[in-house]
């Protein structure tokens, strides 16, 4: 039988390394994921996904399970993230001012001949990449505590007062929060979601 | 229920997260009111089309990272410790000083910039290690880049220090 989180941590705090391993490699995909959307850049998300861990790990001998493991887990790394968006607000401002509007640092380094290569049915292709890009831009472009509300919520599955609880908010502050955020998506997405109606 | 009221209830419902009781009334609502019952179908687009969004993995390094900097972390002991050599801080720093070499290893694949955070990601452990006075005079850690000296004019004129 797998260890619950909170015996996993637990254990970490009674001296077991190899239990802090095991939580390491259930939650870094979904750490790392979380701040990969929330910050928008790759090596940063790993930073502070990594700083989560070393946080996670210094806190061990105070570890009290008076919460979810996965809610003070994700509180950590919210703060961090929401903390890195606000920093970086003022900079990233100037750099999407002088970028190109076509430009994302996400598309990767594949160049149009690249893409030629590797997929056939190009057209195909570049449409399911133009949709995606724009689902992503849709989520990117949400204020940052709606934007981490959606996250938890739709990717990591967290209930309503695990969330509000992250997010330092009421639990029908929450709920208004994700109204406003599913508001945005849908009319951001509109050609997606009327497709997708039918 | 009032449109309004409905805000907060929309998408858990569509979620399946509401209580039989609220359901209900959420339905009974939509049966009568099309712009509710149009939100509805269109948070479920919304949901599905998040549902797209490719999950990225963590890259390589990432572990060993996570574990050096832990490695790195200071043993919690009494004070009198302090004075006695532990096995497990030279432990630890030897796995730092593996996990340390390995990125360094990893770093021509890089590019500049990805180099230049690694380099600082590298010498923030080192920073760590030095803390432990443990290794002082361990022969590897003189193939690192030195500290400036207080006497160096380059840091005068505004130059970006080569060790950062
Ligand atoms: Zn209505």
């Amino acid at each position: 039988m797998a260890r619950s989180d909170v015996q996993l941590m637990l254990d970490v705090k009674a001296g077991d390394e190899q239990s802090f391993e095991l939580l390491l490699q259930r939650y870094r995909t979904p750490l790392v994921n979380f701040l990969y959307r929330m910050v928008r850049a790759r090596e940063e998300a790993e930073d502070l996904a990594q700083e989560v861990f070393l946080r996670v790990y210094r806190a061990r001998k105070d570890y009290v399970p008076s919460a979810k493991f996965t809610t003070w887990l994700f509180r950590i790394a919210t703060n961090l993230a929401l903390n890195s968006v606000r920093d970086n607000r003022h900079q990233r401002m100037e750099v999407s001012l002088d970028a190109p509007v076509t430009m994302d640092a996400e598309d990767g380094d594949e160049k149009p001949l690249d893409i030629a290569e590797k997929h056939p049915n190009i057209e195909q292709y570049l449409v399911e990449e133009a949709r995606k890009k724009m689902i992503r831009h849709a989520i990117d472009k949400l204020p940052e505590k709606q934007r981490a509300a959606v996250l938890l919520h739709k990717y990591q599955e967290l209930d309503y007062g695990d969330i509000a609880k992250i997010l330092e908010c009421s639990e029908s502050a929450l709920k208004s929060l994700l109204f406003r955020a599913y508001e945005t998506l849908r009319v951001e997405l509109a050609p997606l979601v009327a497709r997708q109606g039918k | 229920m009032s449109c309004s009221r409905m805000e907060n209830k929309i998408l858990a419902y569509v979620d399946g997260r509401l209580k039989e009781s609220e359901r209900l009334q959420v339905e009974k609502h939509l049966a009568a009111c099309g712009a509710c019952q149009l939100r509805v179908n269109e948070f479920r687009a919304v949901t599905s089309l998040l549902d797209e969004v490719p999950q990225i993995a963590p890259s390589a390094a990432f572990d060993v990272r996570v574990r050096a900097r832990v490695a790195a972390e200071p043993v919690q002991q009494g004070w009198w410790a302090w004075f006695t050599p532990s096995p497990r801080v030279a432990f630890a720093a030897s796995l730092l000083l593996l996990a340390t070499v390995w990125i360094g290893y990893e770093q021509p694949q890089l590019s500049f910039e990805n180099s230049k955070e690694a380099d600082a990601q590298m010498m923030q452990e080192m920073q760590v290690l030095d803390d432990q006075d443990v290794i002082s005079n361990f022969d590897p850690l003189k193939d690192l880049p030195q500290p400036v000296q207080p006497e160096d004019q380059t840091n005068q004129t505004g130059q970006p220090n080569q060790t950062m």
